[in-house]
This record gives structure tokens, C-alpha cells and sequence, in this order.
């Protein structure tokens, strides 16, 4: 007979609607045993109580349906954003609120570099929040003049570098002629770098070399760092090349005894054919654990908003914009999702403007016809445009949404005043309308793009109150529950992993939050203020305070 | 350096920064255009006729690297060796880090291709090779289906994609011709003219186009008249000189380039005004006249479809007093 430990706790929340709120959960070889009254578990033979978490509320380990283990590599730069973020090692970096705040963080980093050659790395510009004074190579060449400087913008899609950089990589000349790259007054780059074309050339001098994207050994034991600070037993990690070498190396770090996160990563569909990519992922699933689950496809259909690269349909941008670019063009996507079908791998589908997902619903309605697949659970990824009838035909073919709930707040006085213009900012993420539609909803963070914490999304999605304090779509708000169910439950369908995690009942992985208070009885303008004590994944007891 | 580029694509412009004397540039020409136009096929043929030119292809489209099997030698890290000297390589996403590594390749190639993926803009991808030290964008050249490029252009998802490419190309290549008739293709003519305002047109099937065409000709000639020896598939003529005496060479090439004479490509030396040797290089309507600092002798090559080359109307032009 295994040991059987039964924590009692203030609240235990378990997403189970034959018993939504229980005061103890009993715990053996890793799973729950049951949740109930401390004399319904009694029945199950000898215990130990475990009465840490008297005080505490308890609920399922919160899933992040979308974001990228690349936050954990990116804590090793400069923090320079505008918000508040907390590092992997429970630091909390308060928010950079001008250049000169900017350059004097980047300013004391330099200082305690000792290599002369060594290149100073920022991350999470944001110039939106200060006026949108632009940042130039000058204000760099504060930090150092003899060192490369560069600063990735919080929407990764721009990169600020110093001249040292912009000499190094070439361009510190006249005559430069790119789309992406602005020159001053003096005919040389201003220091802005727009977009992976004209970033890619300075990139490598300043600390973001090609293979950014793919996380560490130390990346991803920091991102699990972070993922227990925010409550997190599962994170998908959205867009990885699981090349044999990251595959060996999280199958490693995952296995080791005190790894607390389970991790799923998806293969990116890019440069593989559709058939190369579909027999690639399912030969990876072979090698799944309980910790690294392997076996699913992420497809991009197109860029982003902010970027102005996201497809949408009439009217287009706001401002005038020309329309996005195709990442996957119709013809790919419909063979990756007819072949996908066929063989039973599951695709997560990227798209922000309103014709992109229009067109993966184009092509998906005729692939799952010849390729009858009742749970396939396909999942459509932001999807932040999609309006009501599009929400309709998703609920129809029974796809699931994981929409961006957070971003209102961060980006929703842009998209209001600038890209999207008011009606469809006040539609953007529109998680009631998903439910209404009987579409499976979870909302997420695209950590490192806004920073890991379902309990901010959460909030994000009940509040939706921008940076500026305006409630921007009133008729698009959830409640509390409904909200906490998409960072657990609904997190958990859109991975065929409801059976095992999301809930609080028999059977389920003993995954766990452990919160300080209780997200159902706070103010709802207070749930993303409450404090996470840490987590218990697969039984094992993580407290944040001793990572 | 003078130049001119008839577009409203700041992207493709050519401007750049003067390069050191005597350093040599490596020639990119970047191929575009949607899925199933035939690019792939083309850079077969390019490969089949390379006779000697080292090209480095460089191939971003989803998977395999489709290079017909008997032309492979070899196949290591990724990197195909082809019969005669070229190379094939598959970039994924990152353009620039492929023609770094080029630069370790020996020996050298003459020439870099850049196949773009089929939804890439080539304007885009020619904006960010120019960034490269070392490299002279030669060429923007999109292919589309002949048969279905015009219903491709309305389409509600792809139409704005076919548009932007073919308002970057500088030489269009209309593959497929042998699917439609003759006054379709007048017609397709006609709208490709307005599509892709700064561009040669070709008509090709199977992608048989002439190497010289698509990359412009190695300029060694050594009398006048015309040549179409070099052309497997004699579609296309050429024409070679030794011009003689001096020329306003902007001018020269901006007349190269009007479109009225069928010359798809022109490439060489001439004297100037000035007295100082001046390179001309024309793709399509796009010219370009930059005086040079090392002395080559005069020599003129200008490549198009065989029946539109304006073979002595050139030949006035060039030998004229």
C-alpha cells in the first residue's frame, strides 16, 4: 500500500461541477485520490494530513495554452519594459517609465560587464507608453560607444541597436535603403530596426543570434521558475523546431526529480513539407513523458496587428495600412490540415487578422469533410479578429479558441486609436461571443510577448480595461469562473488533456495552485493581485519561495 | 551612381552605398511568384544550362529541396552539390545567415539565386540583401501560371500577394504559355504590362528559359552581331559589341531599358562622356550607369526573346557616331 497524503486547505477550488468547492484533497503516487470532506477521503485507508496549506486556496494547476519557453532565455538580458515583471528568481523589475530610465538600466548593466567586447542585450521596449518618442542610436551609445547595445521592443518586431552595433553589422553608412531601417537627418540609420529583415543583420551582434527562438537547458529551468511563481503546471511551448538536440535536452531537464512544469511543445510548420511535418510529429510523440508531451502542430497563418502584418479582411488597417502577409499560404493549410486529419495529429492554427482565420476556416470546413474526424480538436491560436458568425462556423466544426484576453490591456488604446480602429477593438478577443458559440475557450499570455500569469489574463478577460483605464467592450466580458475555467479546463481541451489535468477529481495528475486568496470571492478588479504561493505538480510541493 | 527605378516600391530601389574600388560584388538575382507558377522547374533548368557558372541556389520553399535527382552529386548538412559546379541549399527563415555561410563556400560562386517562397514579396527580400556587404540585388524575376495568374490576382486571399510580386518583378516569366491560346496570351500580355509596370515579359513553357536571360549574360564578347549559340533552347537571342566610341551612359542604358528595342537584359562596359569607363546594367525597365575604377575594355551584351530583340535597331544605336 502506497502513502496517501490529504492536505486540508481554506478553499479547495476543483472545476468539478458535482462539487465545485471541496476542503480536502487526497494525494498518491502523484495523482489525486479524491477531493471531499476529510471523512469522505477517510475511506480510502491510512493517511497522513497535511495541514500546510490550512490558509491557503487551493485550485487545478493553471495551464498556459500559449506561450513560449523563450521568456526563460530572455531574463538573462536587460528588463527595460514599461510594466512591473517579475524575473525567474522572484525579483521584481519595476517598469523602465522613460529613455533615460531605459539607458540608465541598460547603463548599470554595462557597468558591471567586464569583457570590453561583450554586447549589452535589452528587451521589452515599448515606446507606445511614452508618447512614442522613439529611441535612437544615440540614446544607445549613452550605454557604451565601444560595446554593440541593442534593445528587442516588447512586440519582438523591432530592434533598437547602438552605432558600435550598426557599424559591426555594416550599416552605419549612407545610402542604406530598407522599408525597415529609417535614417535621420544626417542620412545614417536612425538605430530602429523594423522587422526580422532589416533586424536579422545586427541581431547576432547584440545577443539575439538565429536560433533566439529555442529555449536552453538554463532557459527552460528558469521558465519553470517563473511558471511556478504564476501558478502554472503545464505550459505549451508554442512554436518550437524540436530539432534531435532541444528534443534531448527537454526529455533531460524534464525527467530530472525536481523539474515542476510539464511541458508540450508544438513543431512549428515551417520548412517541411506538410507531409515531413505530420509523419515528423508523430514519430516525436513516441517519445512523449508525462512531462514533455510531443505529437502536435503549430501552422502561422499570418503576423500580427500591432505589426500591421496580420491578414484582414475590408475594411483593413485603421491607419491605412497596406494588408499583412501570408505566413502559410491556403494551398499549404489545407494540405497540412487534410493530411493532419488523415492521421490524426492535431493543429493549432495561428492567426490574428479576421481573414486569416476566415481563411483556416475556409480550408478546415473541406478537409474535416473528406477526413471525417469527430474529436479532433483543432484550435484556432489569437484568432483575435474573428467575429461573431466566424465564432458560429467554429462552434460548428467543432474547432477551439485560444484567444489573446490580455491584450486589450496592453495594446487596446493602439488598437483602438490605430489599428483597428473603435468596433472592432471593442470585438477584439471576444471570449462571450466564443462561449455563446459553444466554442471551447481558453485565453493566454504569448509569454515572453506579455508576461506569463493566467491569473492577469484571467482578470484581462472579466475586466477588459486597457493601460489607459478605458473598459474597452463591455458586451465581450466573462465572469470569474468563467475565466478561471479557460486557464484550466479549457486549457487543458484544447491539448486532448482534460481527461488527466484542469480539474480537481479522481484520477487527475495532482497539479495544483496554491494561492494566498480566493480568485471567486476578491473583487474581480482584484484577482490578478492575488499572491501565488507556489504550486504542487504531480504531488511534488513547489513553494516559489525556495526555487 | 545613377539610377532608376520606375516604381513606387522603396523596396526594390537599388541605390546603395558605393563600394570599395575593385571589389567584386556577387550578382543575387531573386526569383519569385506564387506556388505552381514553376519556379522550382525553372531552377532546374537554370542548373541544367549553368555550362560552367557556379550558381549557388538558395531555396525557401516548404520541404525537400525539389532538385531533379540526376543532377544531385552529393548531399551534406544540407548542402547539395550539383553536376558542374553549383550548389542548392534551403534557407528556411533566415536569408541572410545562408549567404554568410555562402561566403565560406569553395570555390566561390559566380552567381547567387534566391527562389522565394511563394507567398514572399521579392521587393521585401531584394530590400534586405541589399543590406549585405558584398552582394548587388541583379534582378527581380516572378514567374506566374499563365493559365491561372489572372483569376490568382482577383482572389479575395492571394490576389494583393500576386499583385505586389509582379509590381516588384523587373522580368516576368509567363510559364505555362503552351496552356492558353493565342489571344489569351495577347490579352494576359496586356494585363501583366499594367500588373508589372517595370518588367521584360518572357513567355516560356516548362520553365525553358534562357540562363543569360534570367541572370543576365557573362559579357565576353569579342566581335559584334548577333549570337543565339548560347541559348539551348533558342528562344532567345543575344547581342554582342565592342562599342568604339563614347556615350552619354545613363542614357544609353535608359534607352536599353525603354522596352521598345525587346532587350530583357543588357549588361557591359562603355566609354563615357567623361572619359571614364562606365558599367551599364539593365534588368527589364530598371537601368543602372555607374563609372568604374578599374579599366575593362568596352563591351556590350543585350539578351531577349528571339523575334522581339531589336537586333539592328541595337546595333544603330550602339555603332552610330
Amino acid at each position: 500500500m502506497t502513502a496517501t497524503t490529504i492536505y486540508t486547505a481554506r478553499k479547495i477550488i476543483t472545476m468539478n461541477p458535482n462539487q465545485p468547492v471541496v476542503t480536502h484533497v487526497a494525494v498518491r503516487e502523484g495523482r489525486i485520490l479524491g477531493a471531499g470532506s476529510l471523512a469522505e477521503l477517510e475511506s480510502w485507508g491510512d493517511y497522513e494530513l497535511d495541514t500546510r496549506f490550512a490558509d491557503k486556496v487551493l485550485m487545478p494547476g493553471m495551464i498556459e495554452g500559449h506561450a513560449h519557453t523563450m521568456e526563460g532565455t530572455l531574463w538573462r538580458n536587460v528588463y527595460v519594459g514599461w510594466f512591473d515583471r517579475m524575473d525567474p528568481d522572484g525579483k521584481t523589475w519595476s517598469g523602465a517609465k522613460s529613455i533615460d530610465a531605459v539607458i540608465e538600466r541598460l547603463s548599470s548593466a554595462e557597468a558591471a560587464l567586464s569583457d570590453p567586447d561583450e554586447p549589452i542585450s535589452g528587451w521589452s521596449l515599448d515606446p507606445i507608453y511614452m508618447d512614442n518618442k522613439r529611441v535612437t542610436r544615440q540614446d544607445l551609445d549613452r550605454v557604451s560607444s565601444t560595446r554593440p547595445v541593442g534593445v528587442l521592443h516588447a512586440s519582438g518586431h523591432i530592434l533598437n541597436a547602438n552605432s558600435k552595433a550598426l557599424e559591426m553589422a555594416g550599416l552605419l553608412k549612407p545610402g542604406v535603403n530598407h522599408p525597415g531601417i529609417p535614417l535621420g537627418a544626417d542620412g545614417l540609420p536612425t538605430g530602429e530596426l523594423y522587422g526580422p529583415d532589416a533586424m536579422t543583420p545586427v541581431a547576432g551582434f547584440v545577443g539575439y543570434d538565429r536560433a533566439m527562438t529555442d529555449c536552453d537547458e538554463r532557459g527552460l529551468l528558469d521558465y519553470a521558475k517563473l511558471c511556478v511563481r504564476a501558478g502554472v503546471t503545464t505550459s505549451t511551448d508554442l512554436a518550437a523546431r524540436l530539432t534531435d538536440e532541444s528534443v534531448s535536452m527537454m526529455l533531460d531537464v524534464t525527467s530530472r526529480g525536481r523539474f515542476p512544469l510539464r511541458v508540450v511543445p508544438l513543431r512549428v510548420f515551417f520548412g517541411m513539407t506538410p507531409e515531413e511535418c505530420v509523419a515528423y510529429v508523430l514519430e516525436l510523440k513516441e517519445k512523449s513523458t508525462d512531462l514533455l508531451r510531443l505529437g502536435r502542430i503549430k501552422a502561422v497563418a499570418d503576423g500580427s496587428i500591432q505589426g500591421f502584418s496580420a491578414r484582414m479582411r475590408w475594411p483593413g488597417y485603421h491607419n491605412g495600412a497596406p494588408n499583412g502577409l501570408w505566413y502559410t499560404p491556403p494551398e499549404q493549410m489545407s494540405e497540412l490540415y487534410n493530411l493532419a486529419l488523415a492521421a490524426g495529429v492535431q493543429v493549432h492554427t495561428h492567426t490574428n487578422g479576421d481573414q486569416a482565420t476566415q481563411m483556416a476556416l475556409d480550408v478546415f470546413e473541406p478537409a474535416i469533410r473528406a477526413n471525417p474526424s469527430p474529436d479532433h480538436r483543432f484550435t484556432i491560436q489569437h484568432c483575435q479578429l474573428a467575429d461573431a458568425a466566424q465564432f458560429a462556423k467554429m462552434g460548428k466544426l467543432g474547432m477551439c479558441v485560444n484567444l489573446f484576453a490580455n491584450h486589450h490591456f496592453y495594446w487596446g488604446d493602439e488598437h483602438y486609436r490605430l489599428t483597428v480602429g473603435p468596433e472592432r477593438a471593442m470585438r477584439m478577443n471576444a471570449t462571450r461571443t466564443a462561449l455563446a458559440s459553444n466554442v471551447p475557450l481558453a485565453i493566454h499570455s504569448d509569454a515572453p510577448v506579455t508576461p506569463l500569469g493566467p491569473l492577469f489574463t484571467a482578470w484581462a478577460a472579466v475586466n477588459r480595461i486597457t493601460a489607459s483605464g478605458r473598459t474597452q467592450g463591455e458586451g465581450e466580458k466573462i465572469s470569474v469562473d468563467q475565466a478561471l475555467y479557460a486557464i484550466t479546463m479549457g486549457a487543458a481541451y484544447t491539448l486532448h488533456l482534460d481527461g488527466e489535468l484542469g480539474s480537481i477529481e479522481v484520477g487527475k495528475r495532482a497539479d495544483f495552485a496554491v494561492l494566498e486568496d480566493d480568485p471567486t470571492a476578491v473583487d474581480a478588479m482584484a484577482v490578478k493581485d492575488i499572491p501565488v504561493w507556489g504550486t504542487v505538480q504531480g504531488g511534488r510541493i513547489f513553494p516559489a519561495s525556495e526555487l | 551612381m545613377l539610377n532608376h527605378a520606375d516604381t513606387t516600391s522603396a523596396a526594390s530601389a537599388s541605390a546603395q552605398a558605393p563600394e570599395k574600388p575593385g571589389k567584386a560584388s556577387l550578382p543575387v538575382t531573386v526569383i519569385g511568384g506564387y506556388l505552381g507558377a514553376g519556379k522550382t522547374t525553372l531552377v532546374n533548368h537554370l542548373l541544367r544550362q549553368a555550362n560552367g557558372r557556379r550558381l549557388a541556389i538558395l531555396v525557401n520553399e516548404f520541404g525537400s529541396i525539389a532538385i531533379d535527382e540526376d543532377l544531385i552529386e552529393a548531399e551534406e548538412d544540407g548542402l547539395i552539390s550539383i553536376a558542374g559546379g553549383c550548389i542548392c541549399c534551403s534557407f528556411g527563415n533566415d536569408l541572410i545567415g545562408a549567404i554568410e555561410d555562402l561566403r565560406s563556400v569553395e570555390p566561390a560562386p559566380d552567381h547567387i539565386v534566391v527562389e522565394t517562397s511563394g507567398v514572399a514579396l521579392p521587393g521585401s527580400v531584394v530590400a534586405s540583401l541589399s543590406l549585405i556587404e558584398g552582394i548587388r540585388p541583379d534582378g527581380i524575376v516572378v514567374l506566374v501560371d499563365a493559365e491561372t495568374v489572372v483569376k490568382q490576382a482577383r482572389d479575395d486571399y492571394i490576389g494583393d500577394t500576386i499583385t505586389r510580386q509582379l509590381s516588384d518583378a523587373e522580368i516576368v516569366v509567363i510559364n505555362k504559355r503552351d496552356l492558353i491560346s493565342d489571344s489569351a496570351a495577347q490579352s494576359l500580355a496586356l494585363t501583366l504590362s499594367d500588373l508589372a509596370p517595370n518588367a521584360a515579359q518572357i513567355e516560356a513553357a516548362f520553365g525553358t528559359v534562357s540562363l543569360d536571360a534570367v541572370l543576365g549574360a557573362v559579357a565576353q564578347p569579342s566581335s559584334g552581331g548577333t549570337d543565339s549559340g548560347g541559348h539551348s533552347d533558342s528562344l532567345f537571342d543575344s547581342i554582342a559589341f565592342t562599342p568604339q566610341r563614347r556615350f552619354n551612359a545613363p542614357a544609353l542604358a535608359e534607352q536599353l531599358a525603354t522596352g521598345a528595342l525587346g532587350v530583357v537584359r543588357a549588361k557591359g562596359y562603355v566609354a563615357g562622356d567623361d572619359g571614364a569607363i562606365w558599367l551599364l546594367q539593365t534588368v527589364g525597365r530598371r537601368w543602372q550607369a555607374e563609372p568604374v575604377d578599374h579599366q575593362p575594355h568596352p563591351q556590350l551584351v543585350c539578351i531577349g526573346p528571339k523575334g522581339q530583340l531589336r537586333t539592328s535597331d541595337i546595333e544603330a544605336l550602339v555603332q552610330a557616331d
